[in-house]
């Protein structure tokens, strides 16, 4: 029974493309498949912009949207993304006369297509992954980085002053980040021995302490640093708050999306959103275990359910720091990468190397004796780094008065 | 650069938002329009006209004097004095005015139009819902658009209003005994005199003084007008006669 | 080339902007330019329609790269004639259009007008009338300052968080303005000789309940922005003010006083009774954002201190000089300046009567427009980014700066 619950869309699956004949069987299911994954993830994006407006609201001590109604009834403002995607729909799309107008065109459609692609890799529950590549990871971020293409193309072909400077520091924020993304997911690949994802999850399978500690790599010093890197990161790579300076609202309007209205911004949009939930899903996989339950006990929830359960929390706390941190400034921004995400990454390299050859050290005493030391030696970087940070006149400020 | 002020932000928006299911004080908006914000009773938006009774054109105390169109800091008010005259409130014959127009789009606000008058006409409203369908036509109102009972005045303005009309009914009161204390100062003065046309201005004075409860005009046009009048000056105008004290002083014998 | 050339979206290579322009305009610090690499200066118009410039405000910079080499700012867009009205009207009807000047602290210009007209017309303003003007002023200092501080988050890209907050504090002293004066903003309170109205019965209660909850509403506020390490590394070294530009300049507030400049016009004139009240007078050292943005929250303290003093101390009395009139009001022949430290520095009324019924000249010193005269030396040789928060924390409202 639980069982069944745990692997009912693969028995669907199953079923479905067992009721056409043999040549036909493989187009089936794989247009299933991916009907599947933008149905799902479409509706999250949906709910994840909702989600946004009302979660931000609350900590604004307002009401988010609330007044939406269908045929009539009260729904709290939660069916608002239809109301956002008529408006969208129905505004005048217009380009500026001066613009390029097949790069224009072209942009929404190069940024959104990728995205699409990543999840193919993603394990959303078990035996649920669209494609299982012997590399799987390297394929994600392949995918991820062809984005950065389409922000300069709508920066460029906008003909204006404010989307040129936009897109220059889109350009310059996403490579930087995209060093440390990377890096951070090293440890894990090393440690779980292999670049495909499913087997990623695999090995993070299995409780400690009689079933109370799972097994997940967040829950070692260097899976936690590594985490924290790759969150981070992907922050930067998907241009949430505090890293959104490309659409810095207050001072450059909005950066390489000002030229653009309807649904092309609509695309931007759901392309921001689809990333973020990318990028979500890949920390869930990599670091929180992806679609394991965090105590044996809590096993008979399905899978699907822990995987999805797992990607809103971390979409919640993407919200959460949205709401409360500024924008840093540019230049901070590529400071911070390059000197403070890089080596603290190298050197959870480090760790994780220490981590990997003291395996040995089971009993008690030799268990504590390995997680102190590795601690340590991710603990001494970053204070240090950290401290390299602060100039000279972030010195704490003593304030005098007037005699 | 540690990262614990980060962490102190953090914390600070989560309590926030956990406590804005649970405090009031953490969810403050009022839901506009099921819900209207409180207003005060100090609260003003634009003016009106007060009008005492449930007649607009009789009770209204306004007496086109034109003070407050002098000391409108934008000008937006326009008035034209009527031809007709009507009594106030303590009988005496006031002015009145056959056009007050109030530019809505143009009016500040601020007050200063009820601050001057001085006969508690021009007081400040407290609608705020004033918009309109066509630009900027129906933003001009007219008298019977401005003018609000004096029971809306005590809705909106209680401890205003309440003592405006104790002072109004202190006023009609000392009129009132003053027109007594005439009459009898008068009857006695007819009683002394020997002349008949003393005797038939006495006469028609007591006649005058008996019949209509509201005193005579004169003994309250004193406060507008300051006569340094002797009370015997003031019983020879009737009612009925449009005139001030002034002209009747030449009609003294 | 001409400024309009520049706004046809076309960048020209031009290396002296401005050429059109009458005045030299020679900034302090100009940077050289990279000659060995032929690069172009680009030329932005940070228009009037901006989300962050606080009004209707323009300022054309000339950048290199990100980097600014000049910025001229353009303002008028708010001109609404004041002067001209009020040397048109009585002098009463002067002060319904001070409350429109600095529109959001309507009282503090109300105050100013009042002291130079009593130096006119020789009136003595009771006591309860003094300490009433001096709770309503401080409470409005309050909340300009918590108001300067959301905002200045606001354009750093905090999505509006800390701006709610304050404004949540402001709600209820709004509210008791309303109470008292009859309108949240446009206050018109104060006479020659006094104020306009009592306070009705209750009020005092209420605002001592307000003022007990502000120093828990601070305490918020300070641990999400003050301790928050991307709020000091942005603002913490720019726009750094020298002490001797700022008083060759003619800066007041809280501007001059953090350069370390000792002038506060509450204890330099002691006009109302100020000197009956026990308050510091805090001072910066660096100059920078980050200490005007402090000074401002320290100041918040002490202007605590003193409504509860005034609240406590408040006798009954007479709100208003019996010799003071509301009609008909004919100075003598003469001139005089009135000047009150507003929460952004020194508003001063100078006015000049020929012995009729309205002013021969009427002449507004707005501390706005002269804090903002150096505002090209602040910016120059900081990148872009930063323009917004040197703006910010200025502090200007275009309705002072423009009249």
């Amino acid at each position: 029974m639980i069982e069944n619950a745990d692997q009912i869309f693969v028995i669907l699956l199953h079923w479905l493309v067992g009721l056409v004949p043999e040549p036909w069987r493989p187009w089936l299911s794989y247009l299933l498949i991916i009907a599947a994954i933008m149905g799902v993830f479409g509706g999250l994006f949906a709910a994840a912009t909702i989600a946004e407006r009302k979660i931000l609201g609350r900590i604004q001590n307002r009401y988010g949207p609330n007044r939406i109604k269908m045929f009539g009834i009260k729904t709290f403002g939660l069916i608002q993304p239809i109301a956002d995607g008529i408006k969208m729909l129905i505004k005048e799309d217009i380009v500026p006369h001066a613009a390029d107008k097949v790069v224009h065109y072209l942009a929404p459609i190069v940024l959104t297509t990728p995205i699409w692609m990543t999840f193919a890799v993603l394990p959303m529950g078990r035996n649920m992954t669209a494609l299982d590549m012997d590399a799987g990871i390297l394929f994600y971020f392949a995918m991820g980085s062809a984005t950065e293409l389409a922000v300069f193309m709508a920066g460029w072909s906008s003909h204006n002053k404010y989307s040129l400077l936009g897109s220059m520091r889109a350009i310059a924020q996403m490579i930087s980040y995209e060093v440390p993304l990377v890096l951070s997911t090293i440890p894990v690949l090393m440690l779980a021995g292999t670049l495909s994802l499913t087997r990623v999850v695999d090995a993070q399978g299995g409780y400690l302490l009689g079933g109370f500690i799972p097994h997940w790599f967040i829950l070692t010093p260097w899976g936690f640093a590594g985490c924290i890197i790759f969150l981070l990161a992907a922050m930067a790579e998907s241009n949430r708050s505090p890293f959104d300076l490309p659409e810095g609202e207050s001072e450059i309007i909005a950066g390489y999306l000002t030229e653009y209205s309807g649904f092309k911004y609509a695309l931007f949009f759901l392309g921001e959103y689809v990333g973020m939930l990318a990028v979500s899903a890949m920390l869930v996989t990599l670091f929180l275990g992806g679609w394991h339950a965090p105590m044996k006990a809590l096993e008979f929830i399905p899978s699907w359910i822990w995987f999805f359960g797992k990607t809103i929390c971390v979409i919640l706390l993407y919200i959460w720091s949205r709401a409360t941190f500024p924008r840093i400034r540019l230049d901070q921004l590529l400071t911070f990468s390059w000197k403070f995400l890089v080596p603290l990454a190298l050197a959870n390299l480090v760790v994780a190397a220490v981590w990997h050859f003291t395996n040995g050290w089971a009993t008690p005493l030799w268990a504590s004796v390995r997680w102190l030391l590795c601690l340590f030696l991710i603990a001494v970087p970053f204070v240090l780094l950290g401290r390299s940070l602060d100039n000279k006149k972030q010195s704490p400020r003593l304030y005098h008065y007037a005699e | 650069m540690l990262g614990l002020g980060i962490i102190q932000g953090l914390i600070e928006t989560g309590r926030n938002f956990v406590g804005s299911y649970f405090k009031p004080e953490r969810l403050t908006t009022v839901q506009y329009p099921e819900e209207r914000a409180k207003s005060f009773e100090a609260s003003r938006t634009i003016p009106m006209l007060v009008y005492d009774g449930e007649d607009p054109n009789k009770g209204l105390r306004c007496t086109a004097c034109t003070i407050c169109e002098q000391e409108c800091p934008p000008k937006c008010i326009y008035i034209v004095k009527d031809t007709v005259k009507k009594p106030d409130y303590l009988g005496k014959m006031q002015m009145q005015p056959k056009i007050f127009d109030i530019d809505i789009s143009v009016c500040m606000g601020c007050g200063i139009c009820a601050e001057v008058c001085p006969f508690e006409s021009i007081k400040m409203d407290q609608v705020f819902e004033l918009s309109t369908n066509d630009r900027f036509g129906s933003l001009l109102l007219h008298k019977h658009q401005l003018a609000k009972s004096n029971s809306y005045f005590n809705k909106i303005c209680p401890t205003q209003a309440a003592e405006i009309d104790a002072n109004r009914a202190a006023d009609v009161h000392k009129a009132e005994l003053k027109a007594k204390a005439d009459a009898e100062a008068k009857a006695k003065a007819a009683a002394a005199a020997t002349t008949n046309a003393a005797a038939g201005v006495a006469a028609a004075a007591a006649a005058t003084v008996a019949a209509p409860k509201p005193a005579p005009a004169p003994a309250a046009a004193a406060p507008v007008s300051k006569p340094a009048s002797a009370p015997v000056q003031q019983a020879k105008p009737t009612p009925s006669t449009p005139a001030s004290p002034t002209p009747s002083a030449d009609k003294k014998p | 080339m001409t400024l309009q050339d520049s706004h046809n979206g076309q960048m020209k290579g031009d290396s002296t902007p401005f050429e059109g322009s009458k005045t030299r305009f020679i900034p302090s610090k100009a940077p050289e330019y990279a000659t060995d690499l032929e690069g172009d200066l680009l030329e932005v118009s940070m228009g009037p329609h901006h989300p962050s410039t606080h009004g209707v405000f323009r300022m054309n910079v000339v950048l290199d790269g990100e980097t600014i080499v000049k910025l001229k700012p353009y303002f008028g867009y708010l001109h609404r004639n004041h002067e001209k009205i009020a040397e048109s009207n009585s002098y009463l009807s002067a002060i319904p259009y001070t409350d429109r000047l600095d529109y959001i602290c309507g009282l503090t210009n109300n105050w100013s007008y009042v002291v130079a007209m009593e130096k006119l017309l020789g009136l003595q303003v009771p006591e309860r009338a003094e300490y009433l003007r001096v709770i309503v002023g401080e409470l409005t200092r309050l909340f300009n300052h918590a108001c300067l501080a959301g905002f200045l988050l606001q354009d750093m890209g905090a999505s509006g968080t800390p701006l709610m907050y304050a404004f949540r504090e402001r709600e209820y002293i709004l509210d008791l303005f309303e109470s008292l004066t009859g309108s949240r903003m446009m206050c018109n309170y104060m006479r020659f000789g006094g104020v306009r109205c009592d306070a009705p019965a209750g009020w005092i209660e209420q605002a001592k309940s307000v003022v007990s909850k502000f120093p828990k509403f601070l305490e918020e506020f300070e641990a999400l922005i003050t301790g928050n390490e991307i709020v000091r590394s942005r603002t913490q070294g720019v726009g750094v003010l020298s002490k001797e530009l700022a008083i060759n300049a003619g800066i007041t507030g809280p501007m001059l006083r953090a350069c370390g400049v000792d002038y506060d016009l509450r204890k330099v004139d002691k006009y109302s009774i100020y000197d009956r009240f026990q308050f510091r007078v805090p001072l910066g050292e660096h100059g920078d954002t980050f200490d005007r943005y402090m000074i401002r929250i320290l100041e918040m303290h002490e202007t605590l201190k003193i409504l509860e003093a005034a609240l406590r101390d408040i006798p009954a009395g007479p709100i208003i000089d019996p010799k003071a009139k509301l009609r008909n009001i004919r100075p003598k022949v003469g001139e005089a300046y009135g000047r009150t430290e507003v929460p952004k520095g020194e508003l001063g009324f100078y006015v000049i009567s020929n012995g009729g019924a309205t002013p021969y000249r009427f002449r507004i010193r707005p501390p706005s427009l002269i804090n903002l005269t150096i505002l090209e030396d602040l910016c120059v040789g900081h990148p872009i980014q930063d323009v917004v928060l040197i703006l910010g924390s200025v502090d200007i409202v275009l309705g002072e700066v423009d009249r």
